[in-house]
């Protein structure tokens, strides 16, 4: 049985979807801007789905996955995108495993012949994973052990969750990482890799007619397999804000974060999420927004000032607010200030002028991300990968243009509570 | 989920070199693309891709000799501060009105201090155009340099530069090039010193613009959703009223020195950082194709190189190893670079060496050439996906002065690079012994050589 193709609402990128009888959604994206076309391969498996004591398993996979299948020698997939001009690379996260290639647009079953292979033919020995788990450990070295920033942001996760994998570095502990095998990785690949745990998006230079012929083709036979449902600790109440505090000597300037649990796109279904986005943006989005303003152009106090929210979490999304103070400046008097600012924000709100400039400037960012093939196979497969949908990708722009004043301020008293944070701090190293 | 924010706790993949393979590889299927010469009333020159696929105009615009290289001695650091501070305020508008007016119209407005050259770049919708164009004049024509946010600003770079300064990359970039190019502009850091930008003003920009946003300087790519006649009259406004010309700023010559030396800074740290290399070719050289393919194949982006396949995939010695061509308005590099842990950075290094070697002495494959040039040859359209990507390609074809029939004739260019010549340009470019080494960390088992 195969079904008709759906149109999605036409708001940003206009995708088109249907899904093969083992599973597997397809999603095409037209633009025929450019003789080009992209595959991208989104699995639903990321750190967060790794057993405990098995961290960076996901992330060690999808290094191996370009080593080779039944048909194709290790270093022969690269090799052939190369060959034929094309680029190729991979991410994971914690929700996600995503493959991507860009190529001519006449090349696009080479890539899907190659990429619908391993999906399910993946062959893995020793002599190619043991290399490369060591690639790994410098990786790890590289991106964290050699930053002093960047291990204080690990402790920050590691402090923030109390009980839910998103603690963990998606990267895994060094001495974890060491302990992978060849086995590990084949049992990881065999219990989440399946054509109905996968969203396959083409964009570029195509017709849906042209990639549901190759999708049929290549990634039809591939039979659906069982995949564990994606049910992840849950976090207890938090009851005390925590402390992180790093010095290192390689610091020289300090710098201050809050960082504070809160709920995430996918996972609240009374959309507090767009309300997190605004109240980002206006608090502390750019050089006019309320902490920069206040902190940095006013008092003067902090070289730098700002806020975020992460929401694209399956599970738990992240508000965070940050601020170095100027050269020479004292963190405890800066704390003391962006705490001050914070709650002056919360107690008087935001000008509607404030907040309607906040959410042009957003809404927009859906005509620019239509500048490109990468954002559109980019958003749809987080979404999909993380608990939302394509028609919560093409509506964003409403949804944000519809915000508000009442309920970015209702989002800010929910989520910016001292008992669901973690405070971080960044010292150089005291004298001694 | 947001558009257009960049995943926080992504772990990509791989990293992909920063392979600064010159500027362009175009390719056959560019021969669609119609490329206007557009010429205004006053005369601005204007390369236009006109394109109604989306409701945006992009523009990207370079001032050659107008980069950090021309920053006068005991101000470096000028043309990154002027940068840094064109949007912060001009004509009647503030700082603070300045970023609002952007922001209301959601344009991206962007300067930045290259090292031969100053460029910017604008994109908007095209409904906000009319005033998106203002602002820029505005920024070029009219920068208030105010005292409040040229201080706010200076502030910035300073706690910047004494963070960089314990920042194990940008100390041994630092030490490369004060090795490579002593005493040279080039040697210098574009973003200043401590010392420098901490005497720099409002007047030192005022004088770095009026000498430098000059219009024999300026070079433009324009693309999206606007009429021909409209760009003219908005590249008057914008570009119009500048002065003719500027004083030249004489860089120079130079000739990549420290030919065999190794210069350690010892530092605790897991991982040592290493840059390696010695001199290049300029992308007017006649044997820039050829060494353009030689050294994609040696240690070139993507995870298909010599270098990638010796040192990550068959010894898993570092995540990231690359090579690549580096050419300068007065000088050029072939350099590389490596991160390993302490305990096997000798060898990742001597192992970097003998492919060194190798390549000179014994040449690359028929094969090797074969898939390169489908590749250099094939790969071109990715960075024609978008207008920004086009528009600033626009720039880098009239920079490089390749001529506007260009991206036809570079296949061929690519195509007609023989065995022999790759072969000869490889042991022409390529000298083991001539390499210059500096590390950051702590390697076990190098000695210095100085």
């Amino acid at each position: 049985m195969m079904l008709p193709a759906v149109s999605v609402s036409a708001a940003v990128f206009s995708p088109k979807t249907f899904t093969l009888d083992n599973g597997l959604q397809v999603v095409v994206i037209e633009n025929h801007r450019a003789p080009i076309v992209m595959q991208m391969l989104w699995y639903r498996v990321g750190a967060a789905d790794e057993e405990p004591g098995e961290s960076g398993l996901a992330h060690f996979l999808e290094h191996l996955l370009f080593k080779g299948t039944k048909t194709v020698k290790p270093g022969e997939f690269s090799r052939t995108i190369a060959r034929i001009g094309g680029r190729d690379n991979a991410f994971t996260s914690y929700d996600f495993t995503a493959y991507f290639q860009r190529v001519a647009a006449h090349e696009l079953e080479t890539i899907m012949r190659l990429e619908a292979d391993r999906m399910q033919n993946l062959v893995l020995t020793d002599e190619v994973v043991l290399p490369e788990r060591d690639v790994v450990l410098e990786e790890r070295r590289s991106r964290t052990d050699n930053s002093p920033a960047a291990q204080l942001r690990e402790q920050v996760r590691r402090a923030l969750y109390l009980n839910h994998p998103y603690g963990r570095p998606v990267i895994g502990w060094m001495s974890e990482i060491q302990q992978l095998t060849t086995e590990n990785a084949l049992a990881f690949y065999r219990k989440h890799y399946a054509p109905n745990n996968a969203m396959l998006i083409i964009a570029g230079d195509t017709t849906l007619e042209k990639v549901r012929a190759l999708a049929e083709k290549y990634y039809g036979p591939i039979p659906r397999r069982a995949v564990p449902e994606r049910v992840r600790p849950k976090e207890p109440p938090h009851r005390a804000a925590r402390r992180v505090v790093l010095e290192n000597e390689r610091v020289t300037l300090p710098a201050w974060s809050r960082t504070h649990l809160a709920p995430s796109y996918g996972a609240d279904e009374k959309g507090t999420g767009y309300a997190l986005e605004v109240l980002a943006q206006v608090l502390g989005g750019g050089s006019t927004s309320r902490l920069y303003r206040k902190l940095v152009i006013e008092r003067g106090i902090a070289s730098n000032a700002g806020a975020w929210y992460s929401g694209d979490g399956l599970d738990y999304g992240e508000f965070g607010i940050y601020a170095s103070p100027k050269a020479g400046g004292d963190i405890d008097a800066l704390e003391k200030a962006v705490l001050e600012e914070l709650a002056a924000a919360i107690k008087e709100g935001f000008k509607p002028a404030d907040i309607d400039r906040a959410k042009r400037l957003m809404s927009a960012q859906a005509i620019y991300a239509r500048d490109g093939i990468r954002a559109g196979p980019n958003s749809i497969g987080q979404a999909f990968t993380q608990g939302q949908t394509i028609t919560d990708v093409e509506e964003w722009p409403e949804r944000i243009s519809a915000v508000t004043p009442e309920q970015v301020m209702a989002a800010a008293k929910a989520v910016i509570k001292r008992e669901s944070s973690v405070t971080s701090i960044l010292l150089p190293e005291a004298a001694k | 989920m947001n558009i257009f924010r960049i995943v926080p706790n992504l772990i990509p993949g791989f990293v992909i070199a920063a392979v600064a393979v010159g500027i362009l590889a175009p390719v056959k299927t560019l021969h669609a693309m119609d490329i206007r010469k557009v010429v205004s009333d006053k005369g601005i020159v204007a390369w236009f891709v006109p394109d109604t696929s989306v409701p945006l105009v992009a523009m990207s615009f370079a001032f050659r000799n107008a980069g950090s290289a021309t920053d006068p001695d005991g101000k470096e650091g000028l043309a990154a501060m002027s940068s840094a501070l064109l949007d912060e305020g001009a004509g009647e508008l503030k700082s603070q009105a300045f970023q609002r007016a952007l922001e209301e119209i959601a344009a991206q407005m962007s300067f930045s201090a290259g090292r031969d050259t100053f460029t910017g770049a604008l994109r908007t919708l095209t409904a906000e155009r009319a005033k998106a164009f203002d602002l820029l004049r505005l920024a070029l024509n009219a920068p208030r340099f105010d005292d409040v946010p040229v201080k706010r600003i200076q502030s910035q770079m300073l706690a910047s530069l004494r963070q960089q300064s314990k920042n194990p990359r940008k100390i041994s970039g630092r030490l490369w090039s004060e090795t490579v190019f002593p005493g040279h502009p080039y040697s210098k850091p574009s973003g200043g010193t401590e010392k420098t930008v901490a005497t720099l003003t409002a007047d030192d920009m005022k004088s770095f613009i009026r000498e430098r946003f000059s219009r024999d300087r300026l070079i433009i790519g324009v693309v999206g959703d606007i009429s021909e006649e409209e760009l003219k009259q908005r590249l008057d406004s914008v570009f119009g009223d500048l002065p003719a010309q500027g004083p030249k700023f004489a860089i120079p010559e130079i000739k990549p020195a420290g030919g065999g030396k190794t210069l350690i800074v010892r530092k605790q740290i897991p991982q040592s950082i290493v840059v390696l290399g010695h001199a290049g070719l300029k992308r007017a050289d006649p044997d820039w194709y050829a060494a353009l393919l030689v050294t994609r194949i040696f240690g070139g982006g993507g995870l298909s190189s010599r270098l990638y396949a010796e040192i990550r995939e068959k010894r898993g010695l570092a995540y990231s190893v690359y090579a690549y061509l580096s050419p300068m308005e007065h000088s050029a590099l072939l350099a590389g670079g490596v991160a390993t842990q302490n305990a096997r950075t000798a060898e990742s290094l001597s192992v970097i060496r003998a492919e060194w070697r190798k390549v000179a002495e014994q040449g690359i494959t028929a094969k090797e050439l074969e898939i390169a040039k489908t590749y250099m040859n094939g790969s071109f359209p990715l960075r024609l996906g978008s207008s920004r990507g086009i528009a600033n390609m626009l720039v880098g074809i009239q920079i490089s002065d390749l001529g506007m029939d260009y991206i036809k004739q570079r296949p061929s260019l690519i195509d007609s690079i023989s065995l022999d010549d790759a072969n000869r340009v490889a042991k022409r470019l390529y000298n083991a012994d001539d390499l210059t080494v500096v590390i950051v960390g702590d390697p076990k088992g190098i000695d210095e050589k100085r």
